[in-house]
Order: structure tokens, then sequence, then C-alpha cells
């Protein structure tokens, strides 16, 4: 906008003082075609550089709108299906509300503080107080963030992976935890976790920010570390910490409808395009490669948990195929934008088994009651997406690194830059460490302030009638 | 007058339910149920993890007899139900001491 102004205003001079202009024309070096160039002319010209400008900040504009309701998308109902139908019929109200309710609160807490926590200036660390209340957060873009979206498209758009990342712990205390407590939990893992996490990743100044300048340069394209990996390990962290539900393992908790989970996970799919492709922050070729490397991490690493458990178990089920494509979607949300379509299908692949492996074998062996699978999908997959993005990242795709002469530099350990996988090494570690510490002290205080865990009578009836007063499927309603 | 329970295999309902007629039976209640006998359970598997259903789905059905009927019903039932492998369900029968019909409060037979 600043520099269309200053545009206007030569443009402006130049009509005033037409002697001037001639003056400075004859005596310039330009080829001689230059020197033909009239007032009108420039006139137009500046007009048209105006009107393309604004034609690639609606085009952008529209698709990060799209997607910014893509990603809302992924949580309700995306997320509160594919949970809700993970859980026992008595819980499935309570297990769904977690996710809506959080949509809610964060969306306040986003406006009232968090957003300038995780995004405006502050340290390496954390953002700062300059824009509480959204303070500054308006029409005009953030030349740093995204420069042809209004920061406040910006701004909604983040919103939303800071409502589902939240969401995502969810699945590791259901079916016991009270909803009081999930709410305090939330608020302040929110601020605690979160946004911390955002702001070393991908705010102005941030530790392992990649693009803006950070100490360690990780690459986390869509969310790999700040969400998956915060949310999957906090998920394990609070699994432990509040201890399994009554009757884990002994009694049988299967699904009450795999169909549930089935449209969730389909809703899923479908809004992780708006989450990885709308990570481009700008709706050119960056998207589609995302958009790409997306769909193929998810197909491939449907196949590879299906092929997992056909072998093993000699059947493929419909809740492995689902599970699968999500473990494909979580380990390439940091990877898409960087890795070719070919990279994408192994790095499904590899997720497709490797969670597999994790809640099927790993699970069973410690004992631990990840109810949904949160640490085993999100915690795993996103550990191994981020890692693997420093193996395959290609400069062919995105060009992130250049030398001070603007040459690009490799981008991965493929290209043969192997201190990649370092940096992703530390930007998992940081995610592990925060998310553990953090998740611990807030257990800790809501533990001691309102208590954790509903009692043993309202959990054997269910969260639904004991926390919510309803139920989820209700047979005795009047015809 | 007896009353014939019969839990049967959810796949042979239309063939008994057909066959129950023929014979002269009128009525008939059917309810779904789940239950095991010698059959035990299957497993399912839920994410690796390994699930034992030891109720399965049956069938049960209930009608109250004359007792001239009972022995076609029971013969109809069990050759319409039939399929020889374990889990085909079994039939019940025990004395019912009378039969109201709630219109126009028939007792005895001719309340079936």
């Amino acid at each position: 906008m600043r520099k269309s102004l200053t545009v206007c205003l030569l443009v402006a001079m130049v009509s005033l003082f037409p002697h001037c202009a001639a003056q400075t024309s004859s005596t310039n070096t330009y080829p001689s075609g230059a020197k033909a160039v009239s007032d009108a002319q420039s006139e137009r010209i500046a007009k048209l550089e105006q009107a393309v400008a604004d034609a690639k900040s609606s085009g952008d504009n529209a698709w990060m709108l799209t997607s910014s309701a893509l990603v809302l998308m992924m949580t309700g109902p995306g997320l509160a299906l594919f949970y809700g139908g993970l859980v026992r019929k008595k819980n499935v109200l309570s297990t769904m509300l977690q996710s809506f309710a959080l949509m809610a609160i964060v969306t306040l807490l986003w406006g009232l503080v968090e957003y300038s926590l995780a995004f405006g200036s502050g340290n390496s660390f954390i953002g700062g107080l300059h824009n509480v209340f959204l303070r500054g957060v308006g029409a005009q873009p953030d030349h740093d963030y995204a420069a042809t979206i209004p920061l406040q498209t910006y701004m909604i758009y983040q919103l939303m992976f800071a409502i589902i990342t939240p969401a995502l712990i969810s699945g590791a205390f259901a079916e016991r935890m009270k909803f009081s407590a999930m709410v305090l939990f939330m608020i302040l893992w929110s601020l605690i976790v979160y946004a911390p996490m955002a702001h070393m990743v991908w705010g102005k100044g941030g530790f392992l920010n990649a693009a803006l300048g950070g100490r360690f340069p990780t690459l986390d394209f869509a969310g790999g570390t700040v969400v998956h990996v915060t949310s999957g390990v906090s998920a394990l962290v609070c699994a432990l910490y509040i201890g399994r539900r009554l009757g884990y393992p002994k009694q049988n908790m299967t699904p009450h409808s795999v169909v549930l989970s089935f449209i969730g996970a389909c809703l899923l799919w479908v809004g992780w395009f708006g989450f990885n492709a709308g990570s481009a922050l700008s709706a050119g070729s960056l998207a589609t490669s995302a958009f790409v490397a997306t769909h193929f991490g998810a197909a491939s690493a449907a196949l590879g948990w299906s092929a997992a458990e056909w072998l093993r178990n000699g059947k493929p089920s419909a809740l492995g195929a689902i599970s699968g494509a999500v473990a494909g979607l979580v380990a390439i949300t940091p990877a898409a934008g960087f890795v070719s379509p070919m990279s994408a299908i192994v790095i499904g692949l590899l997720a497709g088994v490797g969670c597999y492996f994790m809640v099927a074998k790993v699970k069973m062996r410690f004992g631990y009651d990840d109810s949904l699978d949160a640490f085993g999908v999100h915690g795993a997959g996103g550990t191994l997406g981020a890692l693997l993005t420093g193996v395959f990242a290609s400069s062919t795709v995105n060009p992130i690194f250049k030398d001070a002469q603007g040459n690009t530099l490799a981008s991965g350990l493929l290209e043969g830059n192997a201190h990649q996988l370092l940096n992703q090494l530390a930007g998992v570690a940081i995610a592990w460490g925060l998310a553990i510490v953090g998740t611990l002290a807030i257990l800790k205080i809501v533990d001691l302030t309102i208590g954790l865990r509903v009692k043993e009578d309202d959990e054997i009836q269910g969260l639904d009638f004991s926390q919510h007063g309803e139920e989820g499927y209700n047979w005795e309603a009047p015809e | 007058m007896t009353k014939v329970e019969a839990i049967i295999q959810v796949s042979k309902l239309d063939a008994v339910k057909n066959a129950l007629p023929e014979i002269g039976v009128e009525g008939m209640t059917v309810f779904e149920a789940r239950g095991h006998g010698r059959q035990k359970g299957h497993t399912e598997f839920y994410r690796g993890r390994e699930y034992t259903v030891d109720l399965i789905p049956k069938v049960k059905l209930e009608m109250v007899l004359a007792d001239d009927m009972v022995e076609k019903a029971v013969q109809a039932i069990i050759a319409s139900a039939r399929t020889g492998k374990i889990g085909d369900g079994k039939i019940f029968l025990s004395r019912t001491d009378d039969a109201i019909r709630i219109r126009n409060e028939e007792r005895g037979n001719t309340a079936l």
C-alpha cells in the first residue's frame, strides 16, 4: 500500500511539472524506448500496477478466508465426530462438546490476548502485549507475515489452528475429565504452551522461525511441531497424570460408532487442505504444492496402516484406514510446501505404519490409557513428520534458504544439508520439553483447585448425563 | 396353552416368519436379542486391540399356542431355522395359564 501511494504521488508530481519531467528524461541515459513514455502512459501504468496488486490481494484473500473456514470445519464437525464415534455411547455428547466448547472459548481468548502473545512483536520466545484486544489488527497487511492479505485475515486463519490444537488433546482424557477442569486446563494451556510455541516457530523474531531469521530455523510449514507435537505430547502427559478410565483395559470399550468417526475423518481430510495449502498464505503455486503433498501423504498413510493391520489381524478395518489417513495428514503437515509428491508418499507410508505400531503395540506394552490415541497419532506422527521434513525438504519445491547473494541453498538432508536435521531435532525437542513441563504444571494447578476427574459414580453413569444432564441418543423421546 | 420361545439366527428370521403362518400360527412377537450358548463370541479388532464380543445378535420369537398346534409349530421352526452349524439356537416350551384379549376380554384359546 505504501509503495503504491509513492507511485501515485510521483505520477501526480510528474503531471504537475511536465517541463521538469521532460528535462529529466532528456538528460538521463535510458534507452530511447523509455523516453517515449508519456505522462498519460505512466499514469496508466501506475493504475495498472495498482489493479494487478489489488487482484492478487483479493485472490489470496479469497483462498485464505476459505482456508480459515476449512480449518474450523476440522474441529467442528470433523474432530468432534471423529472422537465422538470412538467413545462409548454414554460419553458421545461430552466428547463432542469439548471440541465445540474450544471453538467458542479459544476464539474469545485469542481476541483478548492470545493472538498478541503468539504473533505480536516480543522476544524470541513469546510475543508482547501490543496487539491485545486485536489493537492494530485491521485491513492493512503485515508484510512480515503475509504481504497480500489483510492482517485480520491472517489473525482469523491462525485462530483456527489455536482452536484445533487443544481440541486434539481432549482425546487423551476422554470419558473421565470434569468439564470445568477441561475449560480451565485449555485456557491455561493455550496461554502457556500454544502461544509461546506458535511464536517461536511462526512469530516475528521467533527462536525457531525459518522464514524470519530464527536461531534454529525449523521447517514447519503448517504446524507439525506447533500443533501436533505439542498437543500429542501434552496428551500423553494428561493420560499418565489423570490415569486410566475405570475398567481399562479389562472392560470392553469398543468405539460406539465407527460410522461417526468415519464421517469425521473424511471431513478432517478435506479440511486439511485449508490447514496445509492455506499455510502458503497465498493462492499461488506454493499452495498447490502443499495441497498435492497433503493429499498424497494421506492416501499412502491410509494404505500403510491398512496393510500393517491386514498382515497382523488378517483383515483391513475401516477404523484402521481412516486412522491411517489422519496419521498421514499429521506427518505431512510440517513437510507440505517443502517436499515433492513422491516424498510425501514415503512420509505418509512411514507415518501410517509407524502410528499403527504406536497404538497397537507401544500403548499396550506400557499400559497408559491414551483413550483416543491423541499421542499415538499426533505426538508420534508429528514428531516423525517434523524429522522427515528435514530429510526430504527440497529447494526446488520451496527455495527457503538463501545466501547473502540471493542464491538458493540446499534445504534437506537428501540435498546435502545434514544440518537441517539437527534444526528439526531442536524444534521437536523444544516442543516436547515445553509440552511436558507446561502441561504438568497446568495439570497440577487444575488438580489442586477444582480437581481433574469426575466422581467414580459419574464416570460409570457417563459424562453426558453427569456433566451436562442430557443424552446423545434419547431412545425414550416421545414420537 | 403353551408358550413357545424360539431363539434363532438373525438370518433365519424371514424363513421362520413365513413358515409359521402356513401351518396356521396367526401371531407372534419378535425381539432383537443378544446372547450366547455353546457358540461363544467372536473377536473384533479396533486399532490393533483385540476385543471379544461374547454376546452375539440373535432374534427371539415368542408365541402362545393351543396345545394341538405346538408340535407342528416346533417342527416348522426347526425345518426353517436349521443350518446344521453351531449357533442355530433353541426352542423353549412352557405352560401358560390363560390368555385375555384386551379388546373384548375373550379368554382361553379363543383369545389366541
